[in-house]
């Protein structure tokens, strides 16, 4: 940190001055987490080779599983279309949700170091110093872009030891940090916009949810024939940055060659996205947002006096971005099973393997229960976020006055509980409702199909609910770890997305209750392990309290 | 019941800091009670354990003649507290904040709300963001007064206000000061708010009570400063080193035929006597004031309480601040 107000700071005059240092600082705040997401990411496509090399070792074997996999609907809106069966493609394709996680690490990282300084008034000391104005946006951009070309050296060397092509690893690399870079540039709009960190994460969440939708769509609307794109929808995959990134075609050796052009693409996207974030920089005052704020009221509302409702207050809008998002991802998804039928009659050649699977209903239900595991971990992160309201209230110093009055902890607590545990469990619902209803306009079943799919939304809840009362756990009686509860997350995300690909032990896939919940959701699991979840959810939660009952607020 | 708090031997550690060091606090009902300390002495920590929101590793506290861990609910609605960071809600505006925290206490005074938002001059439909430090303080402060409490817990209450507020708050405070029953604990690091509104002051230092009282009981420990010019005929140096002997005479210097010292209250009769034997031309004393007894307790370094150099240039630096406060 010694560096940090060195002499070298004070040379120069223009809007830039300064980056370098800044840049140095939230590279030092970043210290442990930036190489850590590098280097995990950017190994990650090489896993998938090894995995790939030992479960199909020789190239009929990859075909045989290309040939079966190109027209799986689930597949195919998690990672995207397959488009050969070279090693190189199949480790490309089940990479394809890569491009979502550094899109989002991008924004997030982005924000961080821009709107959530300005907001918590750190940026205002930095500025009075000898910095020029757009330093602190550009130092979060550089470090952002330096982070994830960082990624892309790490992917495409670890791919080309690996003995896939230079140049399909040197894609693959570029591909996902392509991504970053493009979302690093929406994170620097939304900081732009909003006076509140928060505000402006979820505007450009919900711009990578978009773009992640509009993928999904496109892929599966121009799937008309298996094998290769083309479509009346597949404009609305090249419309979205993840869809447009996953273009570039990495090892393509069906077509030829990849399509470096799409590069060019993106590089413009990323150019126009940061002129766009600096010249609303340039016109708006310190700590103001391009939204404005309105006055509010003068007096209270006569209601307003409960910690409910302060705590509706607080959370109301968290539940209606869920609420929105989730029933957004339930039509994408609904629509996709729909299509399912498609892909079945177009490709006669796949009826062995779909008998195998219980003919088109067991893909379907296969289909499902991957999609509601993922969005169960999903609403995972809500009810985490949900859950951590308490310590970020505490944490800001806004618990304290609220416990000084005649409210208790325990209800103080519960207040906020009340939304950790409905919000997440109306969005499953949700979505599970819209994606049955979608998805039973085209099989003729509304009714039936809406109500299944909210069984298997309701299937999920057991394990939403498990990580919500993890971090209520951690928060009572391990505050300062709070942290963890999105560490457990990742550890379900990792286990779900990419624990079954890796090879992983029975006991190890088992840590996470997504895996019993996905189980159960098949309708013929024992109920042993969803009473266990929900005894030791009970468990957390009353440990949990009892923490909080004892401990000093705040907790620093 | 005539204490509206006490609190002996607390003790609070947090790691390897001790934050609490055996502290006692008695506070009296219907008196103002003045809390210094130093940044960091421990007043607010001291107080979280009073309002229950800290346990203490040792000692007692009754606060309402109650005990504020086993039934805070109970208590808090018969107090109301300020703290000494005040954060707002940034989505709420701060009369939503204001009525929220009255009708959480169990409810609050619509006539005195619209009487203090208009002496503190605040627009109370400001969301929580835009408000200044000054201004979240007002709007604690306002929900606070404005709620018909037995106790006031004040942490810092005028810290970030303007002089004129600062004069608003002290008045505030005077009228609950007549109002019968009315306790308020004030925690301050500032001697003339604490000098001009309290009648009993305690001074913590280190996690620790070092005086406790009147303000006029703690006048009486103070030093009086004492400069003599002695008659040419006198040796200074024998003077000073007769004036040494005595115990209680402090900060003895000499310069030429000059003589300084500070000399504790039962010093000043012998001190005198012997300048009186050798003969003075001039003698100017300065009577004891709080300011520096209060400076003393400050400085860390000044343990034994002899003002050493340091000591003399924090004092400096903190009257100024304090005439800057004043102004």
């Amino acid at each position: 940190m010694t560096g940090l107000a060195g002499p070298r700071a004070l040379t120069g005059t223009g809007v830039l001055t300064g980056v370098g240092v800044l840049a140095r600082l939230a590279l030092r705040r970043d210290r442990v987490l930036l190489p850590i997401w590098v280097y995990v990411i950017g190994i990650l496509p090489v896993s998938f080779a090894v995995t790939f090399a030992d479960l199909y070792p020789t190239a009929a074997d990859r075909a045989e599983f290309a040939r079966t996999s190109a027209g799986n609907a689930t597949f195919m809106a998690l990672y995207g279309p397959l488009s050969g069966s070279s090693l190189g493609e199949l480790v490309v394709w089940r990479g394809g949700f890569i491009p979502v996680i550094t899109g989002l690490i991008s924004l997030l990282v982005v924000i961080r170091h821009t709107r959530t300084e300005e907001e918590a008034g750190r940026r205002e000391l930095v500025g009075s110093t000898v910095v020029g104005r757009q330093a602190g946006l550009a130092a979060a951009l550089v470090v952002t872009l330096a982070a994830n070309l960082g990624l892309a050296v790490v992917t495409a060397a670890a791919l080309s030891l690996r003995g896939l092509p230079v140049a399909g690893s040197v894609a693959a690399g570029l591909e996902y940090a392509a991504a970053g870079w493009i979302f690093a540039g929406v994170g620097a709009v939304a900081a732009q916009l909003t006076t509140s960190a928060g505000a402006a994460r979820g505007i450009a969440t919900v711009a990578l949810a978009g773009s992640f939708a509009a993928r999904v769509l496109g892929d599966h609307g121009g799937f008309t024939v298996p094998g290769g794109p083309g479509g009346s929808w597949e404009w609305l995959s090249w419309a979205s940055p993840i869809g447009l990134v996953q273009r570039i075609g990495p090892y393509a050796a069906t077509s030829g060659a990849e399509r470096w052009w799409v590069l060019a693409v993106a590089a413009g996207l990323v150019a126009a996205l940061v002129a766009a974030a600096v010249a609303l920089s340039a016109r708006r005052d310190l700590g103001a947002g391009l939204l404005p704020d309105r006055l509010g009221r003068a007096e209270a509302a006569p209601a307003f006096g409960s910690p409910l409702a302060l705590t509706w207050r607080l959370h109301r809008g968290l539940l209606a971005g869920w609420l929105t998002g989730f029933a957004l991802l339930g039509l994408v998804f609904g629509g996709v099973a729909a299509g399912v039928t498609d892909l079945v009659e177009d490709n006669p050649g796949l009826g062995d393997v779909f008998t195998r699977l219980g003919g088109r209903a067991g893909l379907i239900d296969a289909y499902l229960a991957a999609i509601m595991s993922i969005l169960g971990m999903i609403a995972a992160g809500y009810a985490i976020q949900a859950v951590l309201r308490l310590r970020a209230e505490e944490a800001a110093g806004r618990a304290e006055p609220v416990l000084a009055t005649a409210v208790s902890r325990p209800r103080w607590a519960a207040s906020h509980l009340v939304f950790a545990a409905l919000g997440p469990a109306a969005a499953m619902l949700l979505a599970g409702a819209v994606t049955g209803l979608v998805y039973g306009l085209t099989d003729g079943g509304v009714g039936r199909q809406t109500a299944r799919g909210l069984g298997w939304a309701a299937a999920q809840l057991p394990a939403v609910a498990l990580l919500a009362a993890i971090a209520l756990a951690l928060f009572g009686l391990l505050p300062r770890l709070w942290a963890m509860s999105w560490a457990v997350l990742a550890a379900c995300l990792f286990i779900g997305l990419v624990g079954s690909g890796l090879n992983l032990s029975h006991w190890l896939l088992d840590l996470s209750p997504f895996t019993h919940t996905t189980h159960a959701s098949g309708g013929s699991a024992d109920p042993l392990p969803l009473a266990s979840l929900c005894v030791l959810v009970l468990a957390l939660a009353a440990v949990g309290l009892a923490g909080l009952r004892r401990r000093d607020i705040p907790t620093t | 019941m005539d204490e509206a708090i006490r609190a002996e031997g607390l003790v609070k550690t947090f790691g390897p800091t001790r934050a609490l060091d055996g502290l006692d606090l008695r506070v009296r009902t219907g008196e103002v009670h003045g809390f210094l300390g130093p940044n960091g002495a421990g007043k607010s920590t001291t107080l979280r354990v009073l309002l229950g929101l800290m346990r203490a590793d040792a000692g007692t506290v009754s606060l309402l003649g109650g005990d504020l861990w086993r039934e805070a609910t109970a208590l808090h609605r018969r107090l109301a507290y300020v703290p000494g960071d005040v954060t707002l809600w940034p989505n709420l505006s701060g009369g939503e904040a204001i009525d929220l925290l009255g009708r959480l206490r169990g409810g609050l005074d619509r006539r005195r709300r619209a009487e203090l938002l208009d002496r503190f001059d605040l627009d109370p439909r400001l969301k929580g963001r835009s408000y200044s430090k000054g201004n979240r303080q007002k709007v604690a402060l306002v929900a606070a007064f404005a709620s018909d409490v037995e106790l006031l817990l004040l942490d810092e209450p005028t810290s970030g206000l303007d002089p004129l507020m600062e004069e608003q708050f002290r008045e505030l405070v005077r009228e609950e000061q007549r109002r019968d029953g009315r306790t308020v604990l004030l925690s301050s690091h500032i001697l003339s708010e604490v000098e001009a509104l309290c009648e009993r002051v305690t001074i913590i230092r280190d996690g620790r009570a070092v005086e406790s009282g009147t303000l006029a009981e703690m006048r009486h420990l103070t030093r009086t400063i004492v400069q003599a010019d002695l008659t040419p005929a006198a040796d200074a140096a024998a003077t000073a080193a007769g004036l040494a002997a005595i115990p209680g005479v402090h900060d003895l210097a000499t310069a030429g035929g000059r003589v300084s010292f500070e000399a504790d209250e039962g010093a000043l009769t012998p001190a005198l006597s012997r300048l009186a034997a050798v003969g003075v031309r001039g003698l100017v004393s300065t009577p004891p004031t709080l300011e520096e007894l209060f400076l003393r307790h400050y400085d860390r370094s000044g343990a034994s309480g002899a003002t050493t150099g340091a000591g003399a240039a924090t004092g400096a630096a903190a009257g100024g601040e304090r005439a800057e406060a004043g102004r």
